[in-house]
């Protein structure tokens, strides 16, 4: 039988769940930007995931999933950007060496 | 003579001096006028207050009956406490303003000579009306308030005056603990004042009388308000124990010693007792403990007076000894018998301390060591100066003998064993003004100096009071003065001068008196008996005498340093460093070690931002979850 | 059943490579981990029949964002340094696996209103129409638009070299 519901959404909170844990975890800021992005995949499983098991006509979740994708791409842009001028600034992107906003 | 005053001029008896204060103190001061001008200024003043004392008394004399000056209401807290600044014309003030503006005006003429060059005469003058004018303001004044702050305002006088020599560490000393101890008194006087003001309602002298009469104040708040009035006057008129303060006084300037710490102001003790005596009248406890420590007071001083060596300190410790009399007089035998001795007390006494500063301006010294046969060299001091030694004794027919025998002969009837120390301090008294007597005048002048005798500016005024020493007691030789006062009754004027030979109490008083004075005649100008070797006999009674039974030790030392300084002081201290100041030092550091502590939360990287973030995002989760 | 067994193997593999992109220390292989993640996750919108979607993350995630992430990784010289981990390891764990469990059980507890509909296929002509028909989206599509240019403008003054 076609897995149901919860499955689909125990798949994104799993996935949600290990790039959160990735991100707080990491010491690297390119890698803290992937596992946003896991995060982010996570997240649109969960919404297609919801239009097609509760509303298949509207196709509801997946209109919000193209949002998703196309703010998640613009973000990384962005995001890579600001690592590469810190880069340039501090010659190091560990972020564990990045606290200038100490007290 | 007319015998009734017109009211203005009462007002005025105490007005002239606090004017003649202010203008000194104010206009006089900024003219830097340094010159005798103070002097004639705060004389006249006096002057005129003298002359409408003597009118009043005169008419109280005739007439004796109270009147009440109505005054004008001055504070008013809400109709529960009213206030009225009035005076009181009874026969009891009219004696004391008479002594007051008399004994004032006579020790200022005085002060013209004795004072002579001083730099600092306006400062001496203005306070010395400003103490007349307290002074007369506390015998006038009608409710307890006003008489309090008289009292407190004649103590700051005191202080002024004692310490007028200021630079001299022993004056300034002298004068801080006069003003402490009185200042112990004062205490209870104060707080018998609450206290009589919680059960009658009223500080006004009269209604606190009647209120006591009719009961409405309980027997025990009597006692407890006597007993604090009488540590007040106990603190004032320097008795046992709270006398210390008296001898040391003797640093001021002398006239300031006769005006205040022989006449006045010590009196003004005795006067409160009298003021407010119904209320002692209800309280036997009260009256006893008056008259116990009067004569103790009274035996205690005389020993001491018996060893010591410079002439001011016998008359301080005299004084204190007589104030004792008068204490053991007013609890029982009543007011006039204490005010009649009072009276007669204030002439001879300020006329002794004028004979002494007389001494003092010609040889320089106090010291009796250093005198002798000034008799020749210094006649009129001599004289005055016998005279009022005479009086002092008890001797008849001078003025001393019969307040004191009022006095004994109450203290007979009433209670033996006070009795039998008031006789041994009258023996005591007149052996120890006549080795003064004998040691000052008598025999030989030692030094190289020539004294001379002093100028009739400061003779006048002592020639004054010698008349007065010899011839005060005859006003009460019909026995009008004490029968004004309420005592005793009227009898002819012979039958008062002489038929005191009928009591058998006068001749044992006169041979008392006469064998203490042939003893000091003996010891000290025949020198028959050697008092060296009196002294060694009683060596150990000699030592305790001498240092005044090591009681200003006590004070300074024991209760002064040891208890108060370093023991409840000390503990105050050290109370308020680590407990107060440490609470509030460590609720500032708690402030600060927190703050420190969440501080540390912030070391400037994003990934434990987030994680705080996603601890409140569990936080939330759980919360959601659990309540469904 | 076979919709079970691609749900499977896809989800172990997007699981495993989500797993591995955290564990690996060897930055390279991270950024490919996530490709492989991207084309898991692909699959699985497949299984639920979002072809478009599916098309598009390939596409943009795997094609731009992935490429972009591995350029930028040799840029930075950091293939060198690697990936380390700090010292949150262990707090965070937890946190996130209460987090997780409570998503899980809000999951179960839930009962979904599930649809027996079938699904539209193919979506992007139903997509197409969901997005810009009559009661569509338009304007979000054209702010996604701005969104982009303001990204590309951005990232352009961000890098800048100032003379």
């Amino acid at each position: 039988m076609a897995p149901g519901l919860e499955q689909y959404l125990v798949l994104s909170a799993v996935i949600f769940s290990i790039g959160l844990f990735g991100a707080i975890t990491k010491r690297s800021a390119v890698v803290i930007l992937i596992c946003i992005e896991i995060m982010l995949a996570g997240v649109n499983i969960a919404l297609v995931a919801f239009s097609r098991f509760i509303t298949p006509a509207e196709l509801t979740g997946q209109s919000f999933s193209v949002f998703v994708i196309v703010v998640a791409a613009a973000e990384v842009a962005v995001g890579l950007a600001i690592i590469l001028a810190l880069y340039r600034q501090r010659h190091t992107i560990d972020t564990d060496k990045i606290d200038l906003l100490k007290w | 003579m007319m015998n009734n005053i017109p009211e203005a001029l009462i007002w005025m008896i105490p007005g002239l001096p606090l004017a003649a204060f202010t203008v000194l103190f104010v206009v006089v001061r900024a003219l830097k006028i340094r010159s005798n001008l103070n002097g004639y200024l705060s004389i006249a003043a006096t002057a005129v207050s003298f002359a409408f004392s003597l009118w009043t008394a005169a008419g109280l004399f005739s007439s004796p009956g109270e009147n009440a000056v109505a005054g004008f209401e001055w504070l008013n807290l809400g109709g529960k406490l009213v206030i009225e600044l009035g005076l009181i014309i009874d026969p009891l003030t009219g004696i004391m303003l008479v002594v007051v503006t008399l004994v004032s005006l006579l020790v200022q003429i005085y002060s013209l000579g004795y004072m002579h060059g001083s730099k600092s005469l306006n400062r001496y003058f203005a306070f010395i009306s400003l103490f007349t004018f307290a002074m007369l303001g506390l015998v006038m004044a009608d409710n307890l308030l006003i008489m309090f702050m008289c009292w407190e305002l004649v103590g700051l006088c005191s202080y002024m005056l004692i310490g007028f020599w200021y630079h001299r560490p022993a004056a300034a000393q002298a004068a801080r603990k006069a003003f402490f101890i009185t200042r112990i008194g004062d205490f209870g006087f104060l707080a018998a004042i609450l206290l009589l003001f919680s059960s009658a309602g009223t500080l006004d002298v009269a209604g606190i009388h009647s209120a006591a009469a009719g009961g409405v104040i309980s027997s025990a708040a009597i006692t407890w308000a006597a007993l604090g009035i009488f540590m007040g006057a106990m603190g004032k008129s320097a008795q046992f124990p709270l006398h210390t303060w008296l001898p040391d006084a003797m640093e001021g300037p002398t006239p300031v010693s006769a005006l205040i710490h022989a006449a006045t102001m010590v009196a003004a003790g005795v006067f409160l007792v009298g003021r407010m005596y119904p209320l002692f009248e209800l309280s036997p406890t009260a009256l006893n403990t008056v008259a116990t420590i009067g004569a103790v007071t009274a035996l205690f001083a005389g020993t001491i007076a018996l060893v010591m060596h410079d002439i001011k300190k016998v008359l301080a410790y005299s004084t204190i000894s007589q104030l004792g009399y008068m204490m053991l007089g007013l609890g029982l035998g009543g007011v006039a018998v204490a005010l009649f001795h009072l009276f007669t007390h204030a002439f001879f006494k300020a006329l002794l301390f004028m004979g002494a500063g007389s001494v003092n301006h010609s040889t320089g010294t106090f010291d009796m060591r250093k005198m002798g046969g000034l008799a020749r060299l210094m006649p009129w001091t001599c004289a005055t100066f016998v005279i009022g030694s005479l009086s002092l004794s008890g001797i008849w027919p001078l003025a001393g003998f019969f307040s004191k025998e009022e006095i004994l002969s109450s203290a007979l009837s009433n209670q033996p064993v006070l009795f039998a120390m008031a006789l041994i301090t009258a023996f005591m008294t007149a052996f120890y003004m006549f080795r003064v007597v004998f040691l000052t005048f008598g025999g030989e002048y030692q030094s190289r100096l020539k004294p001379h005798e002093s100028g009739r500016i400061m003779l006048i005024p002592m020639l004054v009071l010698a008349v007065l020493a010899v011839s005060a007691g005859w006003l009460n030789a019909t026995g009008r003065l004490t029968a004004i006062l309420g005592h005793g009754h009227e009898h002819s004027w012979i039958t008062g001068l002489l038929g005191i030979f009928t009591h058998p109490l006068a001749w044992i008083s006169l041979a008392v008196a006469g064998s203490g004075i042939t003893l000091a005649w003996a010891m000290y100008h025949k020198r028959w008996i050697s008092a060296k070797k009196i002294a060694w006999t009683f060596r150990s009674a000699y030592t305790v005498f001498f240092h005044k039974y090591w009681i200003d030790e006590l004070y300074e030392k024991y209760i002064g340093a040891r208890f108060f300084n370093n023991g409840l002081f000390n503990l105050f201290n050290r109370f308020d460093t680590t407990v107060i100041d440490g609470t509030v030092n460590d609720i500032a550091g708690l402030n600060l070690k927190s703050s420190k502590a969440i501080r540390a939360l912030h070391n400037g990287r994003l990934t434990r931002y987030s994680l705080v973030f996603l601890f409140g995002v569990a936080a939330v989760a759980l919360t959601v979850i659990f309540t469904g | 059943m076979g919709l079970q067994i691609a749900f499977w193997i896809l989800s172990i593999t997007a699981v495993a490579a989500a797993a591995g992109v955290v564990w690996q220390t060897n930055l390279f292989r991270a950024a490919l981990l996530l490709v492989a993640c991207f084309l898991a996750t692909a699959g699985i919108f497949v299984t639920l029949s979002a072809d478009f979607l599916a098309a598009a993350q390939v596409i943009i995630n795997v094609g731009a964002v992935a490429v972009l992430i591995i350029m930028s990784i040799m840029l930075t010289r950091e293939v060198t340094r690697g990936s380390p981990s700090n010292r949150l390891g262990i707090p965070a764990f937890w946190l996130t696996g209460i987090v997780t469990a409570a998503i899980i059980v809000a999951v179960a507890k839930t009962s979904w209103p599930v649809s027996p509909v079938p699904p539209a296929e193919p979506t992007s002509s139903a997509l197409a129409l969901i997005l810009m028909g009559g009661n569509g989206f338009e304007l979000v599509i054209h702010m996604g638009a701005l969104l982009l240019l303001a990204t590309i403008i951005g990232a352009i003054v961000l890098l800048k070299e100032s003379k």
